[in-house]
């Protein structure tokens, strides 16, 4: 008789694919986006092409993951938090200054990209590794030296700036945090913090930052400049009404009124085109993906396996809510893309090995 | 320990669960905020997004209906429409602006003035993404070699136009008249709809009275733009209904002839054909190309024009106003018949000087001289016509109450504007004692009338006046309307003619024909010895082969004093006299009549008459020629 919270031995995961119910739902997503950024990009073959590379990639990589017991990455986390916070160091001192902002490291032998990228997992990696094997609730010392960990790379990345990345990459951490069972005193006091101290951080924000913030609150008063994004993307989903304008039909997109329509604004598309039955459509599989994903880890007999694969999930959920919250004028203007749907490689490899992550704990349940 | 620690393990998967179970609620309703907005956006506010989506993707742009053309009374083109190209720029598009209006400098003629035109424009209100205009007319080859440098010289476009083109350029400036641009006064009267795609109106002559017709009707297109303002594709299109075509009594070989015999004269000639009132020439000299306003003029070329002493932006013939001088002593001997005043018999002395009674000034005849030596001996009417006798119509002035004279010479169309058609003419001035008093503060003198009976004094015509005047005697008095539109495919709105004017009343069927008679020998009775010839046989009489009937006229410009004689050499060429001819042929049945002014001229009959046989002998000698034919096939 197995124990108690055991599975049975038929229903252990074997093979390639650990969880073809997760594996199966991003493959539904993934479909949704390309169809949709197949009209987005005007049904431009070679940026299709490079997606579909880019997402086969993605999708070999978290396979790839899957496959790998979670006490290799229990092992592997101190040193590639390290790692990222060298490189973060490094993108500082001598990155690549785009529009304004150092967020590439060009090193030889490897393509380009963004460390940041990486702190996505490293810092819940990083976070969970510290809190796994002490008592939960963390005591105020823990809530400390994880603040720490949390705060180093952030405070890295605000430097570039990259605020918004910055935001997320904290907020990985803060959710393995929560999900430790910090207390809710604390987190109370953290909001109460936070807000006594929204002045301040005002004064510490960009000009162009700031804008936005206030842009969201009155689209019309810079209506061609900062407004412009927001008016146009707000006016494609409104007048995509319930069932939209019919695929390959959006004017606001084809007609190039909405920026970024193929990448951060791409919902927009889904919205004018699919109407509200198109974007519901979506974020019902979205949370179809976060109930798999949480189910995974509460399910999972280990606190590391369970602290990363919960904080993951609910990473990849801060994402969807924080690019749909921008595009639909919730949200100031943050650059996240849509997950699985925006155009761009980078993301979604970050997500897809994220989801790597889920399902080798998925796959590696037993007691 | 293990049971502890299984203890603290099972606690701690509890606590997991409880916050998991709590953050999937948290996912739950932050998604259900994202499907509310999403629900506010595309059903609630789903309608005003909708037309907003539609106002940025659908525009409408207005579009120009095609002008009326012009024709002449041959059906020659006298105001065409013609495509023309013009060098614009895209502000939003191009990089650098600075840069690229010097780059397509050393491409194309872009001159100082032509940037800063172009400044002006673009700070003017624009859509977006709109074309503003650099240079005009650009060459085939200029587009060639702009073609050519296309692709590095973002934003840089050539737009094709469509404008007016008066072919035969400053010819009909003054008849036809010109469109202009529409400036910011017209705006303000202009039907903003009519005219949202057009950027030129008449102005002035036949461009101006009849612009309701030529103007024609705007058109529409909708089209789909991208954010861009390109037209990605037309969606509806009302079409523009062009304008009406006409046709005016203008003869354009007529009015070569005319133009051709006033040379570079300044002065004006309006030939009409009797029998309709239709104008067959107007010129007034100098005159100006009216393709300038159109195609664009420089401030400094518009200045010249508009400073010039010899204002050939001024149209003599219509605007002109002069004293008529002796072409007014007909009206002077019809008034006294009609009113039984005179007969055709009665003589009067003419020893060159008159004098009023119980008054010193002495007022003269052309022909006085200090040594008492001047005038025409007994004059009757007929020879006070055509040798012109000043002193005869004094004596006439004298007997003429001036009401009646008024009252008699109204009904030529003095002091009024006769014309149909023809944009803001002038209505001259018939002074009678009312205006006197209301203008100058001053009764009327006896003197008054003495000046009005040889056409001096206040009284002022326009050569238009004195040609429809001239038709007037033609036709033994019959008042014609002058009028410049000949035919046009449908009724036009602008044709509400006023009623015809009555006949002239007063002289009989025979007065009318020895006036007639009197004018006809001014042109034709010649070879009688000193002082017996008509006053212009020497000069066209001579060997004309068509009766003509005429009458001289010659307007002094400065009073010359007391005792002095006039001394054309010692006045400055401005204060010259004006002469005047007025003429209608042939004298029996009658087929044109005209006034020629020749400002500053000299004499009438020495200056005048000879332009007005010239311009006559264009129109009648072909005409002539081909009904002899006939009548000689006929026998």
């Amino acid at each position: 008789m197995p124990r108690a919270g055991a599975l049975p031995s038929s229903a252990q995961p074997r093979g390639l694919i650990p969880d073809p119910i997760l594996t199966a739902l991003i493959a539904v997503v993934m479909a949704y986006g390309l169809v949709v950024l197949y009209s987005a990009i005007s049904a431009d073959p070679a940026v299709f092409r490079a997606q579909l590379v880019r997402l086969g990639l993605g999708v070999l990589v978290m396979l790839v993951l899957a496959n790998l017991h979670p006490r290799i990455y229990l092992r592997w986390a101190p040193l590639v938090y390290l790692g990222g916070t060298a490189l973060l160091v490094a993108v500082l001192l001598m990155g690549v200054n785009v529009k304004g902002s150092t967020r590439w490291l060009d090193l030889p032998l490897l393509p380009r990209f963004q460390p940041s990228e990486v702190m996505k997992l490293a810092v819940p990696m990083a976070v969970a590794w510290y809190l796994h094997d002490r008592p939960l609730p963390p005591t105020l010392k823990d809530v400390v030296v994880c603040l720490a960990i949390i705060g180093v790379p952030a405070g890295l990345i605000v430097l570039q700036p990259d605020l918004g990345t910055g935001i997320l990459v904290a907020a990985a951490g803060a959710l393995v945090m929560m999900l430790g069972g910090l207390r809710w005193r604390l987190i109370g006091i953290t909001g109460v913090l936070l807000a006594a101290a929204a002045p301040v951080l005002w004064q510490g924000l960009q000009d162009y930052q700031r804008q936005r913030i206030l842009t969201l609150f009155d689209p019309e008063s810079d209506p061609l400049g900062a407004g412009w994004n927001i008016i146009q993307s707000t006016t494609a989903i409104g007048s995509g009404g319930v069932s939209g304008k019919g695929l390959f039909q959006g004017t606001q997109s084809h007609l190039e009124f909405l920026p970024e329509a193929q990448t951060d604004f791409i919902i927009a598309v889904i919205g004018e085109e699919l109407g509200l039955v198109g974007i519901c459509t979506l974020l019902v599989l979205y949370v179809m993906i976060v109930g798999r994903g949480l189910y995974t880890a509460a399910t999972s007999p280990r606190t590391f396996d369970r602290l990363l694969s919960g904080a993951l999930t609910l990473t990849f959920f801060v994402y969807v809510f924080v690019n749909v919250g921008m595009v639909s004028g919730l949200l100031p203007v943050v650059g996240v893309p849509l997950p699985l749907i925006s155009y761009g490689g980078t993301s979604a490899l970050t997500l897809l090995a994220g989801f790597g992550i889920v399902m080798s704990v998925y796959k590696h349940r037993e007691w | 320990m293990a049971a502890l620690a299984l203890k603290d393990k099972l606690s701690e998967r509890a606590l997991y669960r409880s916050r998991s179970a709590i953050m999937f609620l948290f996912v739950l309703v932050l998604t259900a905020v994202l499907a509310v907005r999403m629900f506010q956006l595309q059903v609630l506010e789903h309608e005003a997004y909708q037309t907003r989506s539609e106002q940025n993707r659908i525009q409408v742009q207005p579009l120009a209906p095609r002008r009326g053309l012009i024709f002449d009374r041959h059906g020659e083109l006298l105001a065409d429409n013609r495509a023309i190209y013009n060098l614009s720029l895209v502000k939003e598009r191009v990089p650098d602006l600075q840069q690229t209006i010097e780059a397509l400098s050393a491409l194309v003629e872009v001159d100082e003035s032509d940037v800063e035109e172009f400044e002006t424009r673009l700070k003017r209100r624009r859509r977006p993404f709109e074309a503003v205009m650099l240079r005009s007319m650009l060459s085939d080859e200029e587009r060639a070699v702009l073609a050519v440098n296309r692709n590095r010289l973002p934003g840089v476009e050539i737009t094709p136009q469509t404008v007016r083109h008066y072919p035969y350029g400053e010819l009909f400036a003054h008849a036809i008249g010109s469109v202009r641009r529409i400036n910011e006064d017209d705006l303000r009267r202009l039907d903003p709809v009519r005219y949202s795609a057009s950027q030129f109106m008449g102005k002035r002559g036949v461009e101006a009275f009849y612009e309701r017709s030529l103007h024609g009707d705007v058109g529409y297109q909708q089209v789909e733009v991208d954010a861009h303002g390109r037209i990605r594709k037309t969606i509806d299109t009302d079409p523009p209904a062009a304008g009406q075509n006409l046709s005016v009594h203008l003869d354009s070989h007529l009015q070569i002839a005319a133009s051709a015999a006033l040379g570079l004269r300044r002065g004006a000639i309006v030939a009409l054909d009797p029998r309709s009132g239709g104008v067959l020439a107007l010129v007034s000299n100098p005159s100006y190309d009216p393709n300038l306003f159109v195609t664009g003029i420089s401030a400094a070329e518009y200045g010249a024009l508009t400073s010039a002493r010899d204002t050939p932006l001024f149209n003599r013939a219509v605007n002109g106003q002069y004293a008529p001088g002796s072409t007014f002593k007909p009206v002077v001997g019809l008034a006294a018949l009609s009113h039984r005043l005179v007969a055709w018999d009665e003589q009067i002395e003419d020893r060159g000087s008159f004098k009023l009674a119980n008054q010193d000034r002495i007022y003269r005849d052309w022909s006085w001289q200090k040594n008492n030596s001047g005038g025409q001996g007994m004059v009757d009417l007929n020879r006070a016509i055509y040798r012109s006798s000043n002193v005869y119509f004094y004596h006439l002035g004298t007997r003429l109450h001036i009401d009646q004279l008024v009252g008699f010479a109204s009904q030529f169309g003095f002091g009024q504007q006769l014309a149909l058609d023809i944009a803001d003419s002038s209505a001259g001035l018939l002074p009678n004692p009312v205006w006197k008093r209301g203008a100058k503060g001053e009764v009327w003198y006896p003197g008054d009338n003495v000046n009005m009976s040889i056409g001096q004094g206040d009284l002022l015509v326009t050569p238009l006046q004195l040609a429809s005047y001239a038709a007037t005697i033609a036709n033994r008095g019959r008042v014609v309307r002058p009028r410049l539109l000949l035919s046009s495919d449908a009724p036009l709105v602008e044709h509400d003619p006023p009623p015809p004017r009555p006949p002239v009343e007063g002289p009989s069927p025979d007065d009318w024909e020895r006036i007639v008679d009197a004018m006809e020998d001014v042109v034709h009775r010649g070879n009688k010895g000193f002082r017996q010839n008509g006053t212009a046989w020497a000069y066209i009489g001579r060997d004309i082969s068509y009766r003509m009937a005429g009458k001289s006229g010659t307007a002094q410009v400065v009073e010359i004093k007391q005792g002095e004689e006039y001394d054309e050499e010692e006045l400055d060429e401005y204060n010259r006299k004006h002469a005047w001819f007025i003429a209608f042929a042939p004298a029996d049945k009658p087929m044109i009549a005209l006034a020629v002014l020749v400002e500053n001229g000299g004499g009438g009959s020495s200056v005048a008459a000879p332009v007005a046989r010239q311009v006559m002998d264009a129109y009648l000698l072909p005409k002539l020629a081909v009904s002899q034919v006939s009548t000689g096939d006929a026998l």
